[in-house]
C-alpha cells in the first residue's frame, strides 16, 4: 500500500488498518524482544568477564602492593602514599567484617528455614512462673537476610574497585605518571564525580526505604505469612507458588474460587476506572480550557482562580466532605427529599453501579482544574493560523477541536496521560477517601464494589495481615502497569527523543 | 447579502459566548458550592449528620471553639505543619540535586538509573509499607514523626521528572561558559543553574509542602493507635466515622476550613509557579 492509498482512505477504514497492523506487528515486536535478550544477556556476560580478567590480570600482573590489596583492601593505596582512598578502603573492609560476624551471619544461615523455635518458655522465680521467651523471628531473618546479601553485593563491588584502582596506579606509576593526592581526590567530588555527590545521598534513601522492602515483599509473596503466622509468636515458612495458585483459583478450596472471583473483578474495575479517570478529566479539562481561552471571553483570571482555588484545598478535605455531602443521609438527599424532589435517598455510594459512577463524576469534579492549568500553555502554543485556514475551509468548532486541538494535545501530552493512567490505576485516594471501597457484596474476599487493587491491598494488609496474598496483588499490579507503560511509551515518540530539547 | 452573514455570524459568535459564559457559571457555582457548604456547616449550631434544610437554624462559633479546646486538633495541626516543612526543605534539596546531576552531567549509570526510577515508580506504594513498618519499628521510629518524615522524604529522588523537565529547557550554552571561565561542576549548579531556577524550586516547594497535609495511606498505617500523632488527615478521617459522625461533623467542617485557609492563600499567591510547573512537566513528562 502506497501513502496516497493510505491518504484516501476514510478514517474509519484508517482506524481499522491500523488496528490491524497493530495486531499483525506484535508477533514480530515480540520476536524482535526476544532476539534481544539474548544479546543483552551476552552483553551482560562480557561485562562480567570483564571484570574477571581485570581480577586475573590484576593477581598476575601485579607488584607485592597490589596482590597484598587482595586480602587487606587499601594496602595498596596507602603505601602508594594515596592515604585517603586507602584508609577508606581499610575501614570498610574492617567494617564488613565485623558486620557479617557479630550481625549478617547468624541470619543469612537461617534463611532457608525462616527459624526453628519461635519461642520458649522459660521457668522464672517470681509470678507468674513461666514466661515466654521469643527466639527466631521469621520477618527480621528475611529483613536481615536480604539487607545481609545487599551488603555483600556491595562489599564485592568495592573490593573489585580496589583492585582495578590498584592495578591503575601500579601502570601508571611504571610509565612515571603522577598518581591524584588526596587533595585532588576530594576536589573532584565536586567537579568530575560531582554526580556521586549529589546521588548518594538520594540514592541511598530510595535503597533503604524503597528497594529493601520492595525486595522484601516480593520473598514475602511465596511465604504464608498472614494471621495464623504472625512474628514474633509464631513463625511462618515458605511456601512456593502457593499463594499464586490460591489467587489465581488454582486451588480448589472454596476460599480459592472467592479470591480469584475477587481478584478479576476488582482488576476489571481497576482498568476501567483508571481508563475513564483518565479520559474524561483530559479531555473535559481541555474543553473547559478551550472555553475560559477564547477570544471575546473576559474574566478570564476569575475563571481560572476559581478553579485553582479548588486545587489549593486539600484533596482529602473535598474527597470527605463529597462523600458526606453524597451519603444516604448525606446533606443532598436530605435537602432534596426537604424540598420534596425525590422520595427515598438517591445511592450515590451505597449501590454499586451508581457508586462507580460517582467515583468516576466526583473525580471528574476534582481533576478538571489540573487538566485545565496544564493545557492552558500548550493550548497558545497551537499556531492561531491552523485554525484560521481551517475555518476559512469550512470547518465548525467542533471539527477543529476534533483535527487540529486534539491531535496536538496528543502529540505534546502523552508522557502526562501514560503517567495519569498509571497514578489512576494506584490511586488511592480518590477511591479510598470517597468511598472506602464500598459497598461490601458478599461475592467478594474482604473487597467492595469500588475498590481498586491497590485500596484491596491496603486492606488486606492493614484489615486482615494477609501479606502473603497482598504481596503477590502488589506483584500482579507491578506487571499490568508495566506491561501497559510498555506499550504506551513504545507508541508515544516524544519520550525517546530527550536531546531534542536541549 | 454580504453584511446579513457579517452580521449572522456576529450573532453566532455572541451566541456562543453567551452559552459559554452560562457554562462557565454554571461550572464555577459546582465547583465552589461544596466549598461554601463547608463553611456554613462550620457555623452550625444544630448537631448531627446534614439537616435537610441549607443555612443552619442557628449560628455559632462553638465549632470552633470546641476544635481548638476538645479535641487534639491542634497537636495534629502542628504534627503536620512539621513533617511537611522538614520534608519540604529535604525533599526539595534531594529533588534538585538529583535533577540536576541527570539532567546536567554525564556519567555510566545514569540511563540505569533512570530506568530503575522508573520501574520502582510502577510497584504500588503501600506494597513496600510492610516492610517499612518493620525496618522503623527496628530502629524504634513507628508511632514517631520522625519516622513519618523518613518515609516521605526516602523516595523523593522518584519525583524528578518535571524538574528535569525544567532543566533540560535551559540552554546548555550557560554551563560551558561558566565551564570555560574555570568554574567547577558544583560551582555552576549553585551559581548558574539554582539561580535561574526560581520557578521550578517555587514550584517543588510548593508540590511538597502541600502533600503531606493530604496524605493518609502511610500516615494512617505508621501513627495507627497514637492519637497523639495523627496528621490532621488521619486524625479527622475518625470524626467521620459512622459512630461518631453525628457528633463530630460540624467540628470537622471547621477543622476544615482552618486547614484549607493557608495552603489556599500559598497557592493563590504562588499561583503563577504552580501553573508554569504543571504545564513545563507535561510536555516533557
Amino acid at each position: 500500500m502506497v501513502d496516497l492509498e493510505y491518504l484516501k482512505m476514510s478514517s474509519w477504514s484508517k482506524f481499522w488498518f491500523n488496528f490491524v497492523k497493530f495486531f499483525k506487528k506484535l508477533p514480530l515486536a515480540l520476536l524482535a524482544f526476544l532476539k534481544a535478550i539474548p544479546k543483552t544477556l551476552l552483553k551482560l556476560c562480557k561485562k562480567f568477564l570483564n571484570i574477571f580478567v581485570t581480577i586475573g590480570h590484576a593477581a598476575k600482573a601485579g607488584d607485592w602492593k597490589t596482590r597484598t590489596s587482595f586480602v587487606v583492601m587499601g594496602f595498596g593505596q596507602i603505601s602508594r602514599k594515596q592515604w585517603l582512598r586507602g584508609i577508606l578502603y581499610l575501614f570498610f573492609e574492617v567494617l564488613f567484617i565485623c558486620y557479617m560476624v557479630f550481625f549478617g551471619w547468624k541470619y543469612l544461615v537461617q534463611l532457608k528455614s525462616l527459624g526453628d523455635v519461635a519461642m520458649i518458655r522459660v521457668e522464672i522465680p517470681e509470678p507468674p512462673f513461666i514466661e515466654y521467651k521469643f527466639v527466631d523471628n521469621s520477618l527480621l531473618i528475611l529483613l536481615y537476610s536480604i539487607l545481609t546479601i545487599f551488603i555483600m553485593v556491595s562489599f564485592l563491588y568495592v573490593w573489585y574497585q580496589n583492585i582495578k584502582g590498584n592495578i591503575l596506579s601500579q601502570e601508571l606509576l611504571e610509565a612515571k605518571q603522577t598518581l591524584p593526592t588526596a587533595k585532588d581526590d576530594v576536589k573532584s567530588f565536586a567537579d568530575e564525580q560531582y554526580h556521586k555527590t549529589l546521588l548518594s545521598i538520594p540514592v541511598l534513601g530510595l535503597t533503604i526505604f524503597t528497594i529493601l522492602p520492595i525486595i522484601f515483599m516480593i520473598f514475602i509473596a511465596f511465604t504464608n505469612y498472614d494471621k495464623a503466622h504472625m512474628p514474633p509468636a509464631q513463625l511462618f515458612d515458605w511456601n512456593g507458588i502457593e499463594n499464586f495458585k490460591r489467587l489465581l483459583g488454582g486451588g480448589l478450596s472454596n476460599d480459592s474460587k472467592i479470591f480469584a472471583y475477587t481478584f478479576r473483578e476488582v482488576l476489571l474495575w481497576t482498568i476501567i476506572w483508571a481508563f475513564f479517570a483518565t479520559f474524561t478529566n483530559y479531555i473535559l479539562g481541555m474543553i473547559v480550557a478551550i472555553m475560559i481561552n477564547k477570544k471575546g471571553i473576559r474574566f478570564k483570571k476569575l475563571w481560572r482562580t476559581v478553579l485553582v482555588m479548588t486545587i489549593a484545598i486539600p484533596q482529602f478535605v473535598s474527597l470527605m466532605m463529597m462523600s458526606q455531602f453524597l451519603s444516604d443521609q448525606g446533606m443532598f438527599n436530605s435537602l432534596m427529599q426537604a424540598w420534596g424532589w425525590i422520595d427515598k435517598p438517591i445511592p450515590f455510594l451505597s449501590n454499586g453501579t451508581y457508586a462507580k459512577i460517582t467515583v468516576i463524576v466526583v473525580n471528574i469534579w476534582i481533576g478538571i482544574p489540573f487538566t485545565m492549568l496544564m493545557v492552558t500553555g500548550i493550548l497558545m502554543n497551537i499556531p492561531a493560523d491552523l485554525y484560521e485556514s481551517a475555518r476559512i475551509d469550512g470547518a465548525g468548532p467542533a471539527k477543529s477541536f476534533m483535527r487540529i486541538t486534539l491531535p496536538y494535545m496528543l502529540h505534546v501530552t502523552t508522557p502526562y496521560l501514560i503517567t495519569q493512567f498509571i497514578g489512576n490505576l494506584n490511586n488511592f485516594n480518590v477511591i479510598f477517601l470517597l468511598t472506602g471501597g464500598e459497598p461490601l457484596t458478599l461475592d467478594m474476599q474482604y473487597a467492595g464494589e469500588t475498590d481498586l487493587l491497590i485500596t484491596w491491598l491496603y486492606k488486606l494488609t492493614v484489615n486482615q495481615s494477609e501479606y502473603g496474598i497482598a504481596s503477590v496483588i502488589g506483584i500482579f499490579t507491578f506487571i499490568i502497569v508495566a506491561v501497559i507503560s510498555l506499550i504506551l511509551y513504545n507508541h508515544s515518540k516524544s519520550v525517546k527523543n530527550e536531546e531534542d530539547f536541549m | 447579502m454580504a453584511t446579513k452573514k457579517y452580521r449572522s455570524k456576529k450573532g453566532m459568535e455572541r451566541l456562543t459566548n453567551t452559552i459559554i459564559y452560562i457554562i462557565l457559571t454554571v461550572m464555577s457555582v459546582v465547583w465552589l458550592i461544596p466549598f461554601v457548604i463547608l463553611i456554613i456547616q462550620s457555623f452550625r449550631g444544630e448537631l448531627g449528620g446534614a439537616t435537610p434544610y441549607f443555612f443552619p437554624k442557628e449560628w455559632t462559633l462553638n465549632n470552633y471553639v470546641k476544635l481548638f479546646t476538645k479535641t487534639k486538633f491542634l497537636t495534629w495541626y502542628g504534627n503536620t505543619l512539621l513533617v511537611s516543612v522538614v520534608v519540604t526543605v529535604v525533599q526539595t534539596l534531594i529533588v534538585l540535586a538529583t535533577s540536576y546531576a541527570l539532567s546536567r552531567l554525564r556519567f555510566k549509570m545514569r540511563k540505569p538509573l533512570m530506568n530503575l526510577v522508573l520501574i520502582l515508580g510502577m510497584f504500588p506504594g503501600f506494597l513496600s509499607m510492610t516492610a517499612v513498618y518493620f525496618i522503623l519499628k527496628e530502629i524504634g521510629l513507628t508511632q514517631n514523626l520522625v519516622g513519618l518524615m523518613l518515609v516521605y522524604s526516602a523516595s523523593s529522588m522518584m519525583q524528578y521528572y518535571i524538574c528535569k523537565g525544567f532543566f533540560d529547557t535551559m540552554p546548555k550554552s550557560l554551563d560551558e561558559a561558566a565551564r570555560i571561565d574555570g568554574a567547577n561542576r558544583r560551582t555552576v549548579f549553585f551559581k548558574v543553574i539554582l539561580p535561574l531556577a526560581k520557578p521550578i524550586i517555587i514550584y517543588t516547594i510548593l508540590t511538597c509542602f502541600t502533600a503531606p497535609w493530604g496524605e493518609y495511606m502511610f500516615s494512617s498505617f505508621l501513627m495507627l493507635g497514637d492519637p497523639d500523632k495523627f496528621t490532621v488527615a488521619v486524625g479527622m478521617k475518625e470524626w467521620l466515622l459512622p459512630t461518631m459522625r453525628s457528633e463530630y461533623f460540624t467540628v470537622f467542617c471547621a477543622a476544615a476550613v482552618i486547614v484549607s485557609i493557608p495552603i489556599t492563600a500559598l497557592f493563590i499567591w504562588l499561583q503563577r509557579y504552580y501553573v508554569e510547573g504543571v504545564t513545563g512537566g507535561a510536555v516533557k513528562g
